[in-house]
């Protein structure tokens, strides 16, 4: 209470975006259906790009205002439409992915905000930006991703996964750093659009040779075993 | 001497008013969801009607039941009512309010539970243990996610006496509480759950396969009856106070003059009505879940009361 009366009316926004995005996190981990799970990640994409917005305008950085317009139409639309498309290629409108171990997972998630609050501390305490308190958020997206990617089965899951543990490193690099450096920035953004669409052809050539998405199916060595 | 004696008289006109305002607001929610339906609603008394009706009707025991059955209708009533009176609704720092924090809040209506629960067993139908069961079910996982939001508040505000926390939330004026958003939306999760409403029960149900609260009321009748019913909307009602009073405490009286204490009336009820029209919208929205599902809602609305507890400690307190 105390060192949130302190802020302004923006920068109480900005935490409060910054929990949010946190919140979508545990969201996707929650959701089973591959739509949804495309759906919550446009929105943390959205999210990102009104933080950003909100930090440029708190801070006074004006590329961060660039960065936050090409992680809106990015993240936030473009990269979600490949994914959907992608997913209503392959006929997975209904697919889910199974309900088992959903709570422990995101109990499991819960304990690695946690530790990245107990990671982030020292960094916290060095670091003299308003948005410090916000770092451990954006490590503990980072591992919500990854721990998405360790529990789901579908290869779709998978990317959304690795696309959210972007999410997460750019989130962090605005909140630590007022953003990297435009050319940086870019390189990135354009390495995950062509990474996303990259692993549609992947999804076309896994399915051609296994016929399924489950990427669980890719340890067994022949048809023959059950 | 004046003031405090000033204070006990309104600490009881207060719980009174819970007493007597939970069949209204319970007519109330019915009017608008009605009203939503396309369908004539019943007129806002109706619920102090049927109450009456109850309690001039026969009182008829079951075969077998023991005093549990006889008791526990007044030791339910009792319990929510001394709940109602720790609650602030249109004033603070009543000395009811400073008697018993919120922990006790949560005991009382864990003590209606179960003795609500052994009701429900002790007659030895189907039905009665069936509902008991589920009870227990959806109680021992909402009542982590209560005490989780109740925590964040009691952090944030570093009180468990409610009077005190809404006190200091008031006087800090407008701060936007990443943890407080989480709380708000978790205890909601959780007040649909304890109440009994769609989607986790449904109120208005004489099915077999869906009933959890019914079912356990199933063996009772006339005044037992009305006591259950009666117990079963001051608990929707304290439910509905805590959040409107907590999350939007503007308009509650500080201090004891008449004007502070109408205004503060006033205020709650405007909350209070638009806190039950905004259910009787998502219960016209929703369908009921599975009883298998409820697990699963309420495993979301317990992480929903951790966000908000980490949210607090690592966005708000930290640096």
């Amino acid at each position: 209470m105390n060192a949130l009366q302190g802020l302004d009316l923006t920068r109480q926004l900005i935490l409060l975006l910054a929990a949010l995005v946190l919140f979508s996190s545990f969201a996707m981990l929650a959701q089973s259906r591959l739509v949804g799970l495309v759906r919550v990640f446009a929105w943390q994409g959205v999210l990102l790009a009104v933080t950003t917005g909100l930090v440029a305008y708190a801070s006074g950085h004006t590329h961060l205002y660039a960065s936050a317009v090409l992680t809106f139409f990015l993240k936030g639309l473009l990269i979600p439409w490949i994914l959907h498309r992608m997913v209503l290629r392959l006929g997975l409108e209904s697919a889910r992915e199974s309900d088992a171990y959903r709570t422990p997972v995101q109990l499991a998630g819960a304990g690695l905000v946690v530790f990245s609050y107990y990671v982030a501390l020292p960094v916290v305490q060095l670091s003299a930006l308003f948005t410090r308190n916000t770092i451990a958020v954006s490590l503990a997206v980072v591992l919500l991703g990854m721990l998405l990617m360790i529990s789901r089965h579908k290869a779709v899951s998978q990317v959304v996964g690795f696309m959210s543990i972007e999410n997460g490193l750019f989130f962090a690099a605005v909140v630590a750093t007022y953003g990297m450096p435009m050319v940086v920035e870019l390189g990135v953004a354009f390495d995950v659009l062509v990474a996303a669409i990259l692993f549609g052809v992947v999804f076309l050539q896994i399915r051609a040779s296994i016929d399924t998405l489950d990427v669980d199916r890719l340890n067994r060595l022949s048809e023959s075993e059950p | 001497m004046a003031d405090h004696l000033t204070s006990w008289v309104l600490a009881l006109v207060q719980t009174a008013l819970f007493v007597a305002g939970a069949p209204l607001l319970a007519g109330w929610l019915k009017r608008v969801k009605c009203r939503l339906q396309n369908r004539r609603g019943p007129r806002l008394t109706q619920p102090y009607r049927d109450l009456l009706r109850l309690f001039r009707k026969e009182l008829l025991l079951p075969e077998g039941s023991s005093w549990v059955f006889r008791a526990a209708p007044y030791v339910i009533f009792g319990a929510i009512v001394l709940a109602a009176a720790v609650v602030p609704l249109i004033a603070l720092r009543l000395p009811t309010s400073a008697i018993a924090d919120v922990i006790v809040l949560v005991g009382f209506f864990a003590l209606a539970r179960f003795f609500l629960a052994l009701a429900g067993m002790d007659v030895g139908t189907a039905f009665g243990g069936m509902g008991a069961s589920r009870e227990m079910t959806v109680a021992s996982l909402a009542e982590p996610a209560l005490l989780m939001a109740v925590f964040t508040l009691a952090m944030s505000a570093g009180t468990t006496d409610l009077s005190v926390a809404i006190q200091r939330i008031l006087s800090s004026g407008l701060v936007i509480r990443p943890s407080f958003v989480f709380a708000l939306l978790g205890l909601l999760l959780v007040a649909v759950a304890e109440t009994g409403r769609i989607p986790v029960d449904n109120p208005a149900t004489h099915l077999e396969l869906t009933m959890i609260h019914e079912a356990m009321v199933l063996e009772y009748s006339g005044r037992h009856l009305a006591l259950m019913e009666w117990a079963a909307q001051i608990k929707f009602m304290i439910y509905a106070a805590l959040i409107a009073n907590i999350f939007l405490p503007w308009g509650i009286a500080v201090g004891f003059g008449f004007g502070a204490l109408a205004l503060g009336a006033a205020a709650v009820a405007v909350k209070l009505a638009l806190l039950a029209a905004l259910l009787a919208v998502s219960e016209t929205l929703l369908a009921k879940m599975r009883l298998f599902a409820a697990p699963q809602f309420l495993g979301f609305a317990y992480l929903l009361c951790l966000l908000g507890m980490l949210s607090h400690v690592i966005l708000e307190v930290g640096g």
